[in-house]
């Protein structure tokens, strides 16, 4: 099963740069995607067997990943379909700086998507540091030509940025692979593994120093790619140059794929006894985060940069989360599903808007409501979702941490957190509401919005919306069982 | 004996690497680095097949293909020299000797648990991870940052050569892999940046602000 999910989007990965009609090779892409998404489903029913004596295995936190994951491929493989489409006559201008650019082959394009799947998917599942490492660097090959997708100057220096600054963040934390061994060998009881489940039951033999000093390196090398500040300095080129269905990708996906090495280090770290030093690191990444996010977010013109700036925001609160313990700890899985959704869903609109305005600049962007009005719907519940407005899930899962964050008596860590979040709604409402609202100030000439560009964003915030309502019981136990990995209680 | 002289080759080439401007020669310099590098784990571990055959890929690649790879990227965008980088050839030199006595001093207070073959080894991995951090963040030239991440590679390999860890061989050969496709990757991507730009200076990489 595990070899199914990885090989399905690697075979069809392979297959799209054969297929020569456009047509064939989006299907391929759509039914792939389906395929893996059908897999995962199945995984909730019965369990998966390990594979390569337990190298991958669908433990709960890679089926909770794998899930949010898969939504997100579903969703961005229909819209694929549709921008691919839209996208396709040979050269488009440069809105900015009105040069003519061309795109990627699609071939290549959709292949990438694919591989990028499988490779995800790696990543989940492995249960082996090593493999781990292994897959997260391969994410960031084939994520890299994603990036790369219009041809013009300011995407290639994005791609450039995110290749360099993500593989030398992610050599950072092979060395913290090593360290890691390092620890497990030096207590004489010979050489352990670095399995996952190895490393716990031989947690008490680990050398503390060593340890520590592994956990800094993968906080450091794997929080590079997550986004965490001070080291998120790709994130913000990368999505906002990208295509719009990729940077929902990378936003939604890719850096949870980070955060569930982060996790797993953690998990180790904490068997070790260093569970104390694991959660102040953890808070204090989380929060200077999230104080990087809001400096940025005021005052931001583009609006797609101001979207990656909330993905720097909201990764310090999954980190803040960890680090709380307790309850914060379901908050912050809670919250990994609920920002995926809805960030996906913004990016996918901003897709629109831009498709529309063919501007990223807010202030040249006004009165969504007559021009795009299905995507302005949809931009405004997105954006009272992503600042955390009740009803939608995004509420309750910051509302989760943050009670929990007072419960333990950390009353300055909640006061920072809580005011931060204001100036963070404060920058993102003056700017995204004024968009929606109003006239435009020259009459556009836009296409009828395409069903393949509003569903899938539509879904995803649905699913925001009803999981602030009602999260079904197997859900929650699943985020309830993954969190107590990750040193959370009830 | 032979670790040891390996050793002293890699300070030596680290050295080298840090005051050329000349980027084909530093090309060269990483390339045999690798080549020595990959010979050690034959030196340092009992012999196993599976070693034989990793060492060889090892040397293969970054000895051979690597270079070609590089050379080639290099035709392409008829970029010799770096003129002017951001810290001095001569001040990158100067600060050499410097970063070597700081990783004899890192490495001396590092409780260290396994038996190591050389005393040199971890001293001399941690040097060329530094002088491989420091030539990405010291040169404006593209080529000379991927130069830098190959040495920042180097020097985590021999870091994970010194204290006597194996991982299986499908980990390694991940490893290598990822190296590979990456240097693959920024071949192309560095291809790119010469047309759309006419340079592969990345300090003029920077129409993306805040």
């Amino acid at each position: 099963m595990i070899l199914l999910l990885i090989l399905i989007p690697f075979a069809a990965g392979l297959a799209s740069l054969l297929i020569r009609q456009d047509l064939w090779r989006r299907r391929l892409l759509i039914a792939a995607a389906l395929c893996h998404a059908g897999l995962v489903a199945a995984c909730w029913i019965r369990t998966a067997q390990p594979l390569w004596s337990g190298w991958f295995q669908i433990d709960p936190t890679a089926q909770f990943f794998l899930t949010i994951t898969d939504i997100l491929f579903v969703a961005a493989a229909f819209y694929a379909a549709g921008y691919l489409k839209a996208e396709k006559y040979a050269m488009s201008k440069d809105f900015e700086e009105h040069q003519l650019f061309v795109n990627a082959p699609e071939a290549v394009f959709t292949a990438c998507l694919l591989l990028f799947l499988s490779t995800m998917t790696m990543v989940i599942t492995s249960q082996h540091f090593g493999m781990l490492w292994v897959a997260m660097e391969a994410t960031t090959l084939v994520s890299a030509p994603l990036i790369y997708f219009h041809r013009h100057h300011r995407s290639l220096e994005a791609a450039w940025k995110y290749l360099l600054i993500c593989s030398v963040g992610i050599a950072i934390s092979l060395l913290g692979n090593f360290f890691l061994a390092i620890s497990a060998s030096g207590s004489g009881v010979g050489v352990v593994s670095l399995m996952r489940q190895d490393l716990i039951a031989h947690s008490s033999q680990l050398l503390d120093s060593w340890v520590k000093a592994a956990f800094i390196f993968f906080i450091v090398g794997y929080g590079t790619k997550m986004g965490l500040a001070p080291m998120h300095t790709w994130l913000p080129d990368a999505h906002s140059e990208s295509p719009s269905l990729v940077s929902a990708l990378l936003s939604g996906a890719l850096l949870n794929c980070a955060f569930v090495g982060i996790l797993r280090a953690f998990e180790v770290t904490s068997a070790a006894g260093l569970q104390e030093f694991a959660r102040d690191l953890m808070i204090l990444f989380g929060l200077v985060s999230i104080a990087f996010a809001a400096l940025f977010i005021i005052g931001q013109a583009d609006y797609k940069r101001m979207l990656a700036y909330s993905s720097v925001e909201h990764m310090g609160i999954l980190a803040l989360g960890i680090g709380l313990g307790g309850a914060a700890v379901f908050g912050s899985m809670f919250h990994a599903m609920n920002h995926s959704l809805t960030k996906a869903a913004l990016f996918m609109v901003a897709g629109n808007i831009l498709a529309a305005y063919k501007t990223k600049t807010a202030n040249d962007v006004q009165g969504m409501f007559s021009a795009i009005p299905k995507s302005a719907v949809l931009w405004t519940m997105g954006i009272l979702a992503i600042t955390g407005f009740p009803p939608f899930g995004v509420f309750m899962s910051e509302f989760t941490i943050l009670k929990a964050a007072i419960d333990s008596g950390r009353y300055y860590i909640s006061a920072i957190f809580l005011l931060l979040l204001a100036v963070i709604f404060i920058g993102i409402s003056a700017m995204a509401f004024k968009m929606a609202q109003g006239r435009p100030e020259k009459p556009l000439e836009v296409a009828p919005e395409r069903a393949l560009s509003v569903w899938p964003p539509a879904l995803l915030l649905a699913g925001v919306l009803v999981l602030g309502l009602y999260v079904p019981s197997k859900l929650s136990d699943v985020m309830h069982t993954v969190a107590v990995f990750f040193g959370g209680g009830r | 004996m032979w670790t040891d002289i390996i050793m002293v080759l890699l300070t030596l080439t680290n050295m080298v690497a840090l005051g050329t401007s000349r980027i084909r020669a530093c090309i060269r310099i990483v390339a045999f680095q690798g080549v020595s590098l990959g010979l050690l784990p034959l030196l340092t571990h009992p012999f196993a097949p599976d070693l034989l055959i990793f060492a060889i890929l090892n040397t293969l690649l970054k000895g051979v293909v690597f270079p070609v790879i590089l050379v080639r990227t290099l035709r392409q965008l008829n970029v010799w020299k770096e003129e002017d980088p951001y810290v001095d050839y001569g001040l990158s030199l100067l600060a050499g000797p410097f970063v070597l006595a700081l990783s004899w001093w890192i490495s001396s207070r590092l409780p260290l648990p396994a038996a190591i073959s050389s005393s040199m080894l971890i001293p001399v991995a941690l040097f060329t991870l530094f002088v491989g951090f420091f030539l990405i963040v010291s040169r404006k030239k593209a080529l000379f940052q991927v130069l830098g991440y190959l040495v920042l590679e180097n020097g985590i390999y021999a870091f994970g050569v010194a204290v006597a860890f194996q991982q299986p061989l499908l980990i390694e050969l991940g490893i290598l892999l990822d190296v590979f496709v990456g240097v693959f990757v920024m071949g192309i991507a560095m291809f790119h940046i010469s047309r759309q730009f006419d340079h592969i200076d990345t300090d003029r990489l920077s129409s993306l602000r805040s």
